[in-house]
């Protein structure tokens, strides 16, 4: 549903992502891996918008998406997170899901006046729902700055998916989470699996992408090394070489 | 008592600015161009009383979209610069406001006199209160009426999901745009209702002074427009009207018994408030406070 064709972005002289071709199917999990500075954040602010490429096309679905503003995308299907939390503090859980329920779809739909002024029914189901999956239904009311970081975590997820996403590209979702809570995000990504989400997750914590990817891409200088499923990328010389050096 | 109808006037047009720099505030956008809006309403709603000889209301409705206009094309590069540099930008627009009306003349007859702006004089005989006999008691409630308006306006839209929006593009602009939020729409519009109100205040303080002048809305009304809603807090526009009470009732009128120590006195409390209560007069927790004291009552 996604494909990258060719996209680069130069920074200067540094080649952050250079002629990186990529494509995610619908409703499989793609895992993005590689060292530190391989370009692999810069591709998901590529793929949102945040900058301009430098060459290259981006299509969802077939529609070319390259030029669309960043406010644009998301009325295309794509969500994501950010691998340093940004919530809204000062605004209460639950408000930070209110704003987000923002796409065409929301706007469509009847009630879409009551949503606005905080009323409808609807919209309070919507958010219940989102609340129950993330764990936060008892901490509606708090301010988002005031969550434990693994609640944080959850929160921007749950975000993510009120803008009611197609494909949702998650930035280290796992970074500074202890085992317990890497296993539970472990299963939280399943579920939005079954739920029918395409996932892009990058990621450093290996077990996790390795568990629950359909396909790895590793990246290193801006380009890809190496491509497949978890196991034939750990077998691949280039990718041993780019995380360990020249044995 | 008229001393007294006098200050409320002074604390209802000072409460409208401290709104207008509310609105703008929300999105984290620190304007100091609202004395420039102000005096773009304060001109326009007095030239059309006076030389066109239009009835105040649609007058102020004129005067607030005009200074609504001009504010949406300030917002526009605003968009690009954010911080220190938006203050500087501001600060300049606001500036070259002022000195347009410093340099302006557009003056007709009117019976033996000729009446309307004149450059540094300022405009003078704004006389539409007196002319048609309104008491210093009646101009005041009006002022009031359209403070309550706005209050309400900005209350209401505060509970709704556009102060939510407002307050998450102000929070962290990159969020907001990955949920889906139009920053230009969003920071525009704060712009242009900012300005709306801004126009609104100055309109009506054209009216009830009865001559205006360039240097009424130079750099000292700018900072004293975005420090009543910094001051009050961000929680809720009461904030607002309690900091612009505080200032111009407290410190400006409450402190006049003590003569030339009286400066040195405003800027010392403005700082111990400020220390005393950093998240402003009315914060987060009084809020709460006081939002539990009203639901026990």
């Amino acid at each position: 549903m996604l494909a990258l064709d060719g996209i680069a972005k130069h920074f200067g002289g540094i080649r952050a992502v250079d002629d990186l071709a990529l494509t995610v199917a619908k409703g499989e999990i793609l895992g993005l891996i590689g060292p530190n500075g391989s370009g692999k954040s810069t591709t998901v602010n590529l793929i949102c918008g945040l900058y301009p490429v430098t060459a290259g096309r981006i299509t969802l679905d077939g529609r070319d998406i390259t030029d669309l503003p960043t406010h644009r995308r998301l009325s295309e299907g794509i969500a994501r997170t950010f691998q340093n939390i940004r919530l809204f503090g000062g605004l209460t859980v639950w408000q930070n899901l209110w704003v987000a329920q923002n796409a065409p779809a929301h706007r469509k739909e009847r009630g879409y006046l009551a949503r606005w002024l905080g009323g409808s029914k609807q919209a309070r189901e919507e958010t219940g729902r989102l609340l129950d999956f993330a764990g936060l239904a008892h901490r509606k009311d708090e301010l988002a700055a005031n969550l434990a970081f693994g609640e944080q975590r959850r929160l921007e997820l749950a975000r993510a998916l009120a803008t009611r996403p197609s494909l949702l590209l998650l930035d280290e979702p796992a970074a500074g989470m202890n085992a317990e809570e890497i296993a539970a995000l472990d299963e939280r990504i399943r579920e939005l699996k079954r739920q029918g989400y395409t996932i892009v997750l990058i990621e450093h914590h290996m077990e996790l992408v390795m568990a629950v990817s359909d396909r790895v891409c590793v990246l290193n200088f801006g380009r890809k090394i190496a491509e497949g499923t978890a196991a034939e990328v750990q077998a691949d010389p280039a990718v041993r070489q780019a995380y360990l050096g020249t044995a | 008592m008229d001393f007294y109808y006098g200050l409320a006037q002074i604390i209802g047009v000072h409460t409208l600015l401290g709104l207008s720099a509310y609105m703008v505030l929300l999105t984290g956008q620190v304007s100091l161009a609202q004395a420039g809006f102000a005096a773009v309403g304060a001109y326009v709603a007095a030239m059309l009383t006076v030389l066109a000889g239009m009835h105040l209301f649609p007058a102020l409705l004129i005067a607030g979209i005009a200074a609504a206009t001009i504010a949406c094309a300030v917002g526009f590069p605003a968009l690009r610069v954010r911080g220190l540099m938006l203050v500087i930008a501001t600060l300049a627009f606001g500036e070259a406001v002022r000195l347009f009306f410093f340099n302006f003349d557009y003056q007709i007859a009117k019976g033996e006199v000729r009446v309307g702006p004149l450059g540094g004089e300022g405009f003078r005989q704004i006389r539409y209160f007196p002319e048609n006999g309104w008491t210093t008691f009646e101009v005041m409630l009006l002022i009031w009426a359209i403070v309550a308006m706005v209050m309400a306006a900005l209350w209401w839209m505060d509970r709704s999901r556009t102060g939510a929006v407002l307050r998450a593009v102000g929070e962290d602009e990159l969020a907001a745009q990955s949920v889906g939020i139009n920053l230009t729409a969003v920071k525009v519009s704060a712009m242009a209702a900012g300005g709306f109100i801004a126009g609104l205040s100055g309109g009506i303080y054209a009216h009830y002074t009865t001559h205006i002048e360039h240097a009424n809305f130079g750099v000292v009304l700018a900072t004293f427009a975005i420090a009543y809603p910094i001051l009050g807090g961000l929680s809720s526009v009461f904030g607002t009207v309690i900091a612009v009470v505080f200032i111009q009732g407290v410190l400006i009128e409450g402190l006049r018994f003590m003569g030339d120590w009286r400066n040195l006195l405003f800027g010392a409390l403005i700082v111990l408030a400020m220390n005393l209560r950093p998240h402003g007069l009315l914060d987060p927790r009084s809020l709460a406070m006081l939002r539990r004291l009203v639901g026990r009552a």
